[in-house]
């Protein structure tokens, strides 16, 4: 990286941020932070308040109360000196009707003032994307590639990424996650909203879920799993009893099986060490522990609320993958 | 037919969907002419009220606001409100028809709202039926009221019937127009170009035909507007010329039909092309992309006006004949007295520019709203372009564009009436008048964005303004308006260097505001949220 880098203070940090449409309290006390050279993951159900954040980053919405800090500055008064290290791309992507998407990633290279021909055309080649269109003649998936390409032909200190994936294809989104990875070996730091759980488990150092404008639980990927359970099943030869007797241990089931008895339990991550030995004591045939998929904290967060079915339907989706 | 399926149940929509603009429009139209009545039942009072009125409204300034004068010999309040509104109501009406057939149907396909609408049980042609049952209810609707409003006034019932019909099938026609617009283009700014276009070439060749002889020349006839005004209502009624409107919309809807039988959904007949992979030099600002947005509607806006009011100038030459048949009647002659008859149509023709550029520099303004709404103003204020530079570009741009619509106007004007052997008013000071519209159309480019600025939801209210000045520019008179009232139209403050000395202190002050209005503009641009629908 040629650019020097404000040392020491993260790339995004919000506090407290509140932001509201007339009665609709979109941003309700969020905190958020980014570390410099760190992937962000930031996700929540629709209308979680997430475009909001980054529309508040991004200097196009001025905040209620609560701070805000983009590289150093104010995204508010800063914004023109903050945006020549930023790059954005939007959750759903509109151009330029007259514009091909050629002439749309130059332009706006050119208005952040550092285009390069060469990486231009290495996206995109391996964005398979034809720039000579126009731009109305782009489906959604292709229009994301515009944005996409723009965004990371340039050389940033912070890519400010609104599902950016949304209308991609896997193979593309396979392409995006190792731009992500080059990004970040490069130094650049990443904000990524998505709702794409393998995508935020493969790229992300950090995540936040918010919900209702406010941050439920924000870590490492690590530390999130630790705040949960481990899934078990074992068959043991012997009565399985003083298991369900170990504190952490919930829902409990046994059956019959043809090599012992077959136990099915889930466990907290803390409790963990304490099993171990007693599991050990009953004569062991067979024993698969399955860690917490991101699918199960995502929807323990998410869930019994209307906007959780959406949210339903991604986490399926990312599932089937 | 199953390319009707769901008709019913979409004109309902469109109704509730519309349900204020079509009460509007609806009590707007009788509206005029109850706005309007008492001020011929007045002049009828007087013995020579009505024939001074008469002689005027023959005079070729008038001849271009009015009609082709049937009734003028013996003017009575029925021929005065034949001669004189129709031509304002059916171009109400046909801008009104044109931007409803549009907005629900190509529209609504650019959008892909209606491939909603389309992949749920409706056919093919629905929408389009659809639209035009609501705009043929809605013109009938508002003949019905119109001639109710007449009648209670005390004129023919048949004549007022005859008239109101007649007008609600020329609007109609444009609406037609708009509808095989709406499947050639694959926008619906397009296709409302290309509509506003015929209803221009309409109102030309009207102004033509009437200026060549009382009662119009074969030349009018070409125009849907003065099929209306040949029924000579209130004077000698006849009816066939309505007939012209039914057969033309007919065919006109054959057309539409058999074009959007051969198209794809979402598609126009002319298909893109693709373009360049890398943009050019200059394609590195948003002023350079605000140009490559407006340039053409830019050019075929100038280019069509231009057209229109070259041809206009052209008449000018006519202007002497007609004289000599006026200076008969004394009570004319008392009115204008002589020599100015070329002026004052000249006037009234930039004044006519003045407000098609009008209508342009609004449109374009008010495309910043737009390019916010889509989310394209987002992208580029998230790289390093202040507020101020993104709303500079789009005002530059459109303040430029209403500039060039103005000029092109007047100077074609110029060279019309130059063209046609006249050498009064000169080229140059037909110029030099409509230079002198400039400060009041960028008052009125500045009250866009300062409105899109502060209250981004209130930028209707513009057209409001425009109306008004249009009114004030056509009507001040015959509605006796009050001074305050008319000071209240930036028109007002507008010189005539051809009749008068210029007043420097008006010019300043609708320069004044204009500079207000901008600053306004960029103050709360700065300020506000950036909304994305």
């Amino acid at each position: 990286m040629t650019t020097t880098r404000t040392s020491g203070e993260p790339a995004v940090e919000i506090h407290d941020l509140r932001k509201s449409f007339g009665s609709v309290q979109a941003l309700d006390g969020l905190d958020l932070t980014v570390a410099t050279g760190q992937v962000a993951g930031f996700l929540g159900p629709n209308g979680a308040g997430k475009s909001t954040t980054i529309r508040v980053l991004l200097g196009l919405l001025r905040s209620d109360s609560g701070s805000a800090r983009l590289l150093g500055g104010d995204p508010w008064r800063d914004a023109v000196a903050l945006h020549r290290r930023l790059a954005y791309v939007p959750g759903d992507v509109s151009l330029w009707p007259g514009l091909t998407g050629g002439e749309a990633i130059d332009y706006l290279a050119r208005l952040r003032g550092n285009p390069d021909k060469k990486r231009k055309a290495e996206l995109l080649e391996r964005f398979e994307l034809d720039p000579t269109k126009k731009a109305r003649t782009y489906s959604k998936g292709n229009r994301q590639k515009v944005a996409l390409v723009a965004a990371l032909a340039s050389r940033v200190d912070l890519l400010v990424l609104d599902e950016p994936t949304s209308g991609l294809d896997p193979l593309m989104e396979a392409v995006f996650t190792q731009y992500v990875r080059e990004a970040k070996e490069s130094g650049t730091s990443v904000l990524l909203s998505s709702h794409i759980l393998s995508e935020v488990e493969k790229v992300c150092d950090t995540v936040t879920i918010i919900r209702g404008g406010r941050a439920v639980e924000s870590g490492t990927l690590d530390d999130l799993r630790h705040l949960t359970r481990t899934s078990v099943t074992a068959v043991v030869d012997r009565d399985p009893g003083a298991i369900a007797a170990l504190p952490g241990v919930h829902d409990l089931a046994t059956s019959p099986d043809a090599a012992g008895t077959r136990v099915t339990f889930d466990v907290d991550n803390a409790a963990m060490g304490d099993l171990l030995p007693t599991v050990g004591a009953l004569g062991v045939r067979s024993f698969t522990a399955t860690p917490p998929s991101l699918e199960e904290l995502f929807m323990r967060h998410y869930g019994d609320e209307p906007a959780g079915e959406a949210a339903a339907d991604d986490a399926a989706r990312a599932g089937a993958r | 037919m199953s390319t009707l399926t769901g008709t019913g149940s979409l004109v309902r929509f469109i109704v509730r969907r519309d349900r204020v603009r079509i009460v509007a429009w609806s009590l707007g139209i009788p509206l005029l002419y109850l706005a309007a009545l008492p001020e011929y039942v007045l002049m009828s009072d007087d013995a020579t009220g009505l024939q001074a009125r008469a002689a005027l409204v023959r005079s070729p300034a008038m001849v271009s606001m009015t009609g082709p004068g049937y009734g003028t010999d013996d003017y009575t309040v029925g021929a005065a409100v034949a001669n004189e509104l129709v031509l304002w109501v059916v171009l109400a009406l046909a801008v009104m028809s044109i931007l409803q057939v549009v907005r629900h149907t190509r529209a609504e396909e650019e959008s892909s709202r209606s491939e909603l609408v389309r992949a749920a049980v409706v056919g093919r042609h629905a929408a389009a039926v659809a639209v035009l049952v609501v705009v043929v209810l809605v013109n009938l609707l508002v003949a019905v009221l119109s001639a109710g409003v007449l009648v209670a006034n005390d004129l023919a019932a048949v004549d007022s019937v005859a008239m109101t019909l007649g007008i609600a099938l020329s609007a109609l026609t444009f609406g037609a127009i708009a509808l095989v617009a709406a499947q050639v283009t694959e926008h619906s700014r397009g296709a409302t170009g290309i509509s506003f276009a015929a209803l221009g070439a309409a109102f030309t060749l009207r102004t033509v035909g009437d200026m060549q002889e009382l009662g119009g020349s074969w030349v009018s006839w070409l125009s849907p507007i003065a099929w209306a005004q040949q029924m000579r209502s209130y004077v000698d009624l006849r009816w066939w010329p309505a007939a012209l409107g039914l057969v033309a919309i007919v065919v006109l809807l054959l057309v539409a039909s058999a074009l959007a039988s051969r198209r794809d959904f979402g598609g126009g007949l002319v298909a893109d092309r693709g373009g360049r992979a890398d943009a050019g030099a200059l394609l590195r600002a948003p002023s350079a992309v605000a140009w490559r947005q407006q340039r053409m509607s830019l050019l075929w806006t100038a280019l069509g006006l231009a057209l229109m009011w070259l041809a206009t100038g052209t008449v000018v030459a006519q202007i002497p004949q007609m004289a000599e048949s006026l200076e008969e009647n004394p009570v004319y002659a008392a009115l204008l007295g002589e020599g100015d008859l070329e002026k004052a149509f000249v006037g009234i023709v930039v004044l006519y520019a003045a407000l098609g550029a009008g209508a342009y520099g609004l449109v374009a303004t008010l495309r910043a709203k737009a390019e916010e709404e889509a989310g394209r103003a987002e992208q580029v204020l998230a790289t390093p372009v202040s507020r101020g530079r993104w709303l500079g570009a789009g005002l530059v741009v459109s303040s430029i564009g209403t500039a060039v619509v103005l000029l092109a106007g007047v100077l074609a004007l110029g060279a019309g009436v130059a063209a046609s052997g006249i050498a009064e008013p000169s080229f140059g000071a037909v110029a030099g008048v409509g230079a002198l519209y400039l400060p009041a159309l960028l008052v009125l480019v500045g009250l866009a964005a300062a409105l899109y600025a502060w209250v981004p939801g209130a930028t209707p209210f513009v057209w409001l303004v425009y109306g008004y000045t249009l009114v004030v520019a056509m009507f001040a008179d015959l509605f006796g308006l009050p001074e305050w009232a008319r000071q209240a139209s930036p028109f007002w403050w507008v010189p005539d260097p051809l009749t008068a000395d210029v007043d420097w202190v008006h010019v300043g002050g609708l320069s004044g505001v204009a500079v207000v209005l901008f600053a306004l503009g960029f103050a709360g641009f700065r300020r506000r949220d950036v909304a994305t629908r």
